[in-house]
């Protein structure tokens, strides 16, 4: 069994538009990779396709975790399988709290009749929030409702963090965040590195990979990643843009 | 005249009044004779009447209302929402559990049907004061004439009780009604709060309760009443409640509707002085063939008070909800603050809601909002559920309670608010 998230060539479509074009890569457990693109490229279909959003249509190619289909299995299978996808967007649950909503899905992660323990729970929801810099005052507010930018995407990372998955996709985590709010989740992520989690980072700006640096940084263009490199590659993109890119690669084509 | 007049001979003829009643005080004789002089003129309720409008009349319309008779007291577990400072449990309008602990001084807290028959003077100034005017005068009237049970509660001045009183209504009986009435009396920053549930004997006979509460808070005071109907689907519930708030004074309903075939719930409220609030809270999840009728009016008649009403409903299979509302501000009830808000959840292609949202206004320099809203359940929420692990029928049975727990999320008190969400969660199981 391989010990990565591989996607292989795959093809993906919105409104019968194809947006990924024989998308491939691989994470390997214990690595950081990002991936940078310009508007439009096709950052977040590739999240929401691996999140198993249903607007979302797969036409061809796969995607494996640990040599699993990730697509054959259901959205919610998925993630009790060990795949996160933090969320650019978080959505907002009227009237359900945020300790229940994590409660919830660790619970569905326990055997059939197996209760949480609710006291080691809390402990460490509480812990984790700590971490965060999180007030406690957010475990009873309904799931995101009213919270800031800031403090949506923090609560993407409290998540992450209690529901500890083995390949986590990042998606635009650093947009609606300022400096210290960026700082914050940085350090979530990074006390999260380890040999047995891989991560995938999505981002349209270099400045998150200057807090989570990458092992390997992928440049999607057009549904495609036309160019991999470390994390030199993002530094090189700040600095030239994505045109230059373009035309790099229509020049050595 | 003739029609009428047949017809509420049908539904009955002699006041539902048990042979057995205590002496009473002549003028609750008076005011049962007059009741019943007036439930048999006033027309039974009709589908031109804007109040009615929307509702299923077949359902209003009983075989008989001879009063339920004895039954036996089912096996009752006190309800489960914190500590209980009073708590009794009715059967038929008969009393199998009175237990008051130790109240502060001068609080009284006793059967309603024992404090007119002792010649309470404060009772008989508080009683029957404030006229239903949302369609349900008859129904008043036939509660005024029956051989009436349930609590009065009087809360002098500066005294808060802690612990809420817990009163547990038992019905059974071939459709045979009971009356309930509810008079609670908080002097100057006086506080206290009232559970009520409704219960069924068993899960077959089909009972018939047509209440009556008034709230009256002066000065600084708080009242707190939770109402919570788990009748069997073959019960029928007629709820009229009365506000009315004195100055800086904040009264919070709260009704729960989970069992029953058909509920009707009038809630009126007055705020009546300067700084007056009440709040207004609903949660309702239909099923089935249910239907649930409410009207509400929110009436300011002073400067600088203000309401806040919330009513939600959650509906499947081919039940209905009807609301009916209307803010009033009175002239010179100028800088109102009031708002009133209707939200539905349709979880069936059948289902149905009717909501009337109104608005009347005679002063200046008010905030007043009002609306009603229907939508289905958002697939992006479930969508976002799922990707934490959540199979799909939890969250959507997460994101439905969450929806209808929305509306209790002001609820003064968590253990309470717990409990109502559990009840809430234990229906959604039986939904499919």
């Amino acid at each position: 069994m391989s010990d990565n998230l591989t996607i292989s060539n795959l093809h993906a479509t919105v409104d019968e538009t194809e947006i990924l074009k024989g998308l491939s890569l691989t994470v390997p457990k214990g690595e950081v990779h990002a991936i940078m693109g310009p508007n439009g490229s096709g950052k977040s279909t590739l999240a929401k396709v691996m999140a198993g959003h249903e607007d979302y249509e797969v036409t061809s190619g796969g995607i494996t975790m640990d040599g699993a289909e990730l697509l054959d299995m259901d959205i919610d299978e998925r993630s009790r399988e060990g795949f996160f996808l933090a969320f650019q967007y978080p959505l907002e649950i009227p009237g359900v709290s945020n300790a229940n909503f994590l409660r919830a899905a660790r619970q569905a992660r326990l055997p059939k009749g197996e209760e949480i323990d609710a006291v080691a729970f809390y402990k460490e929801m509480y812990a984790k929030m700590d971490e965060l810099g999180m007030d406690r005052k957010f475990t009873g507010r309904s799931v995101n409702e009213g919270f800031s930018g800031g403090e949506k995407k923090r609560n993407e990372v409290l998540q992450m963090m209690m529901l500890d998955p083995t390949y986590a996709v990042l998606d635009e985590t650093d947009s609606g965040l300022d400096i210290d709010a960026l700082k914050v989740v940085a350090q979530g992520v990074n006390a999260m590195r380890s040999p047995d989690r891989g991560f995938l980072v999505i981002t349209h700006y270099q400045r998150l990979l200057d807090y989570i640096v990458p092992d390997v940084v992928h440049v999607l263009v057009d549904g495609r990643i036309v160019k991999t490199g470390d994390k030199d590659l993002a530094l090189e993109l700040e600095e030239n843009g994505y045109d230059g890119i373009k035309e790099e690669i229509l020049a050595t084509a | 005249m003739s029609t009428e007049t047949t017809t509420n001979t049908a539904w009955l003829s002699s006041p539902p009044v048990k042979g057995d009643q205590q002496d009473m005080p002549e003028w609750y004789t008076a005011f049962q004779a007059a009741s019943w002089e007036r439930f048999q003129s006033l027309p039974v309720p009709s589908r031109s009447d804007e109040a009615w409008r929307y509702a299923d009349l077949k359902k209003s319309r009983f075989e008989t209302l001879q009063p339920a008779q004895s039954a036996t007291a089912p096996s009752v577990e006190p309800a489960a929402f914190g500590e209980a400072c009073a708590r009794f449990v009715y059967v038929n309008g008969e009393a199998s559990v009175a237990e008051v602990g130790d109240l502060p001084a001068g609080v009284v807290c006793q059967p309603i049907d024992q404090a007119i028959a002792s010649g309470d003077e404060r009772l008989k100034a508080y009683f029957d004061v404030e006229a239903k005017r949302l369609g349900d005068e008859k129904f008043a009237a036939l509660n005024g004439a029956a051989s009436i049970y349930g609590l009065y509660v009087y809360v002098p001045k500066g005294v808060e009780l802690s612990g809420s009183i817990s009163v547990q209504h038992y019905i059974t009986g071939d459709s045979a009604p009971v009356f309930p009435r509810t008079l609670v009396v908080a002097e100057d920053n006086a506080r206290v709060s009232i559970v009520e549930t409704y219960e069924s004997v068993d899960s077959d006979e089909p009972g018939l309760s047509i209440g009556v509460a008034d709230f009256h808070a002066d000065r600084g005071s708080q009242i707190q009443h939770v109402l919570v109907q788990n009748l069997n689907e073959h019960s029928k519930q007629v709820h009229l409640a009365t506000s009315r708030s004195g100055r800086d004074s904040n009264v919070q309903t709260v009704v729960l509707n989970l069992g029953g075939a058909w509920v009707r719930n009038e809630s009126l409220n007055y705020m009546l002085d300067s700084g007056a609030d009440t709040q207004i809270f609903g949660a309702n999840l239909a099923n089935s063939h249910q239907e649930f009728d409410q009207r509400t009016l929110q009436v300011h008649d002073a400067q600088h008070t203000t309401s806040d009403l919330l009513i939600k409903n959650a509906l499947y299979d081919t039940s209905r909800v009807i609301f009916g509302g209307l803010i009033q501000v009175r002239p010179g009830a100028h800088h109102t603050d009031s708002y009133q808000s209707c939200r539905n959840l349709l979880g069936s292609d059948q289902a149905e809601v009717n909501a009337m949202p109104g608005l009347e206004i005679d002063a200046d320099q008010v905030k007043c909002s009002h609306g009603a809203t229907s939508g289905q359940i958002s697939d992006d929420e479930i969508f976002y559920l799922r990707s934490r692990g959540i199979p799909a029928d939890d969250a959507r049975r997460i994101v439905s309670c969450g929806f209808l727990n929305e509306a209790l999320s002001k609820v003064t008190g968590s253990d309470l608010r717990d409990w109502l969400e559990g009840l809430i969660a234990k229906k959604f199981d039986q939904v499919s």
